[in-house]
């Protein structure tokens, strides 16, 4: 009995202690990565002066993915740098149909604008028309309404773009190393997704006009686990490469340590939206990693500044409307070892 | 539910005759496996006439099939003992990121090792405690903290991917003891324990005791409350251990690691012959499920088929194992008997 209990309070101590260490292990620092516009002189920039309040209601999905966790974050620190703007963030939930319920209670509230990133353009048609018919401007982020009343400004990122931008980095390099039949893997993300097939098409298109064609395509789901596991495979299943298009850097993360593990490094490898740790890896240029192209989240930071705009009825100074366009997509760019110090502070 | 386990025509030898089914059905197996290979020689024999190609691919499928295989040990064991864990690959999630915060990396390679492993076995006791006090049905307790365990692990990365900062976690997916991946090593190590454990002791009797009939099993003495409970803390073990395995791997952890672990896990403990009504089953089966499953992502890769029809073949030898397992080897058994 009393051996019993003795060893209870042992164990008993020892979770206590676990407990309290393990709890102690959660914290993290705080990320203060955020993509903002800071030109908010208002000599310099007649559009940064005060003017009338504006309540931005925001909106995007709480997936488990850097890029949208930097969405988020960019459009809350962007909100932040003007004096002027309310920001009401509300969460989206795990769906499409909790986003609609969301988007309702957000127009009940009535803000001047509402800004959100879909989890589906399609599914969400029907609450960016219940809004609009409000009397809300909506402004869609990178996922695309059908219906073109349901939106009063579209800004996204360039999905095609990023594919032929990879492609022609890729043919170029081939075409300067003389490989007259290079070996070339892809690593896509979520292949079922629309984005994963517009990044694909590019990607082959841009091949096609050097007379290049992908040599095995392996997809992985965006995470750095998947990543590993799909490079893995790719790399067993071609022995020798000449060059690797890995759609996404978060996964890349699970990428590039796959082929630390292989020790392979006869190819050379472009990455896909341009995080700031591919950024910082092409700068050391230590890796495979020699560029990567971007689809940037620093579109929330435009989004929010754009919707301020439009809450005060101005349009963008250096064009001669006098109201922000209603579609704006952003350029695929390439980002290499000689612009990395540039892009540096649009990394995520 | 236990009549398969205990038919009448062989009541005198019901310990041979186990053995022998087993041996048929992971001979049944090893057969899948060689087809698969010979399948991959056909297609691709370019690859396959460079030894030290195949050399490499053997170890990249046992490789792969590390991770998840120490989970279907841990799962293996929960199906045999009557109940289910869909909350694996959440658990894998959480200790993964647990052990991978800068907090937890500070404490050096040690600390984010125990971390992963208290964790995961932790995550498994509770499932357990409900299960098996809460009186929840495993189905449901575990459905539950799978949502409920990668909500918290979403909530301490911050949607982050957590990046391993640390070489010696880092190395151990490139570490090869004599030329064989320490990973590999892991998942030895791990099913030969489990087998152990479950045809060698007094736990792994009451395992299947418990799960082929518990009623019976509570009226032999044996606390079926407390051993329900320890089989799903074992199960979340054997998620700490795979956490680590993953996250050495992918040189990080996030919330959504790990991603529908609990299907494959159980998809490989079914054809691998374990009932899933509970009361049977073993971890070599268990052992080659996986190693089938790892072996057709490497023949898809190796001839770049897309992997939607992967998907579509791995479901096709799921169902295919089940109905051999319900109608071919009972009746190739009892044709052995006559």
């Amino acid at each position: 009995m009393s051996a019993l209990s003795r060893r209870r309070i042992l164990f008993g101590g020892a979770a206590v202690g676990a407990g309290a260490l393990l709890t102690a292990c959660t914290s993290n620092e705080p990320d203060n990565s955020a993509q903002v516009n800071t030109n908010t002189d208002a000599s310099a920039n007649p559009n940064a002066a005060a003017g009338e309040k504006v309540v931005i209601g925001f909106t995007a999905p709480a997936a488990d993915h850097g890029w949208i966790a930097a969405i988020t974050n960019n459009a809350k620190a962007q909100a932040a740098a003007y004096p002027d703007v309310e920001f009401k963030p509300v969460e989206a939930g795990a769906d499409a149909a909790a986003q609609r319920a969301a988007i309702s209670t957000l127009v009940a509230q009535k803000p001047t604008v509402i800004v959100m990133l879909p989890h589906d353009g399609k599914e969400l048609d029907s609450a960016g028309l219940e809004a609009m018919k409000a009397g809300i401007p909506v402004i869609n982020l990178d996922r695309a309404f059908p219906s073109q009343a349901a939106f009063r400004l579209q800004i996204k990122g360039d999905n095609y773009g990023m594919g032929l931008a990879a492609g022609h980095y890729i043919g170029e390099q081939m075409k300067a190393k003389n490989i007259a039949s290079p070996i070339i893997g892809e690593i896509p993300g979520i292949d079922s997704l629309e984005l994963t097939q517009e990044r694909s098409a590019g990607f082959k298109t841009a091949l096609a006009e050097y007379g290049f064609k992908v040599a095995n395509r392996r997809p992985a789901e965006f995470t750095a686990d998947s990543g590993q596991a799909a490079a893995t495979a790719l790399l067993q299943a071609l022995p020798k490469m000449d060059a690797l298009w890995n759609h996404d850097d978060d996964q890349g993360i699970g990428v590039l340590a796959a082929i630390k593990q292989t020790n392979r490094s006869e190819f050379f490898m472009v990455g896909g939206a341009g995080s700031k740790a591919a950024i910082d890896a092409i700068k050391a240029d230590n890796s495979v990693l020699k560029a990567t192209v971007t689809y940037s989240p620093s579109m929330a930071s435009s989004a929010i500044s754009l919707a301020r705009l439009i809450g005060q009825g101005k349009g963008m100074s250096d064009l001669v409307e006098l109201q922000v366009p209603k579609e704006i997509t952003l350029a695929s760019e390439t980002i290499t070892k000689d612009n990395a110090d540039a892009y540096a502070k649009l990394g995520f | 539910m236990t009549t398969q386990t205990a038919p009448p025509e062989a009541p005198t030898k019901p310990e041979r005759r186990k053995l022998d089914e087993n041996a048929l059905r992971n001979l049944g197996l090893v057969g899948v496996l060689i087809l698969l290979i010979i399948v991959g020689i056909i297609t691709k024999p370019d690859l396959y006439s460079d030894p030290t190609w195949v050399k490499n691919n053997f170890l990249t499928i046992l490789q792969q099939a590390s991770a998840i295989g120490v989970v279907t040990v841990g799962m293996t064991f929960v199906i045999i003992g009557g109940g289910i864990d869909l909350s694996v690959g959440a658990i894998v999630a959480i200790a993964g990121v647990w052990s991978t915060t800068l907090a937890t990396q500070s404490y050096g390679a040690g600390g984010m090792i125990f971390t992963a492993i208290i964790v995961g076995t932790v995550v498994g006791l509770i499932n357990g405690v409900l299960i098996a006090y809460g009186k929840l049905v495993s189905f449901i307790a575990t459905l539950a903290m799978m949502v409920a365990a990668r909500g918290l692990a979403a909530q301490i990365s911050g949607k982050q991917t957590q990046i391993s900062t640390n070489s010696t976690i880092n190395d151990i997916a490139s570490t090869r003891p004599l030329g064989i991946p320490l990973l590999v090593w892991i998942l030895a190590v791990v099913v030969i324990a489990g087998w152990v454990l479950l045809n060698r002791t007094t736990f792994g009797r009451r395992t299947v005791a418990v799960g082929g009939n518990p009623e019976a099993a509570r009226l032999a003495g044996i606390n079926v409350k407390r051993h329900t409970m320890l089989l799903f803390a074992l199960s979340g073990l054997c998620c700490g251990i795979a956490a680590i395995m993953l996250t050495s791997q992918a040189t990080s952890a996030q919330a959504a690691m790990a991603n529908l672990y609990e299907l494959d896990a159980i998809a490989a403990a079914i054809i691998g012959g374990t009932l899933l009504s509970g009361g049977r089953g073993t971890i070599v089966g268990a052992l080659f499920g996986v190693l089938v499953f790892s072996t057709i992502t490497n023949l898809f890769a190796i001839n770049n088929l897309p992997t939607e029809v992967q998907n579509m073949v791995k479901g096709g030898i799921i169902v295919a194992a089940v109905l051999i397992q319900q109608f071919r080897f009972q009746s190739l058994t009892q044709l052995f008997k006559r």
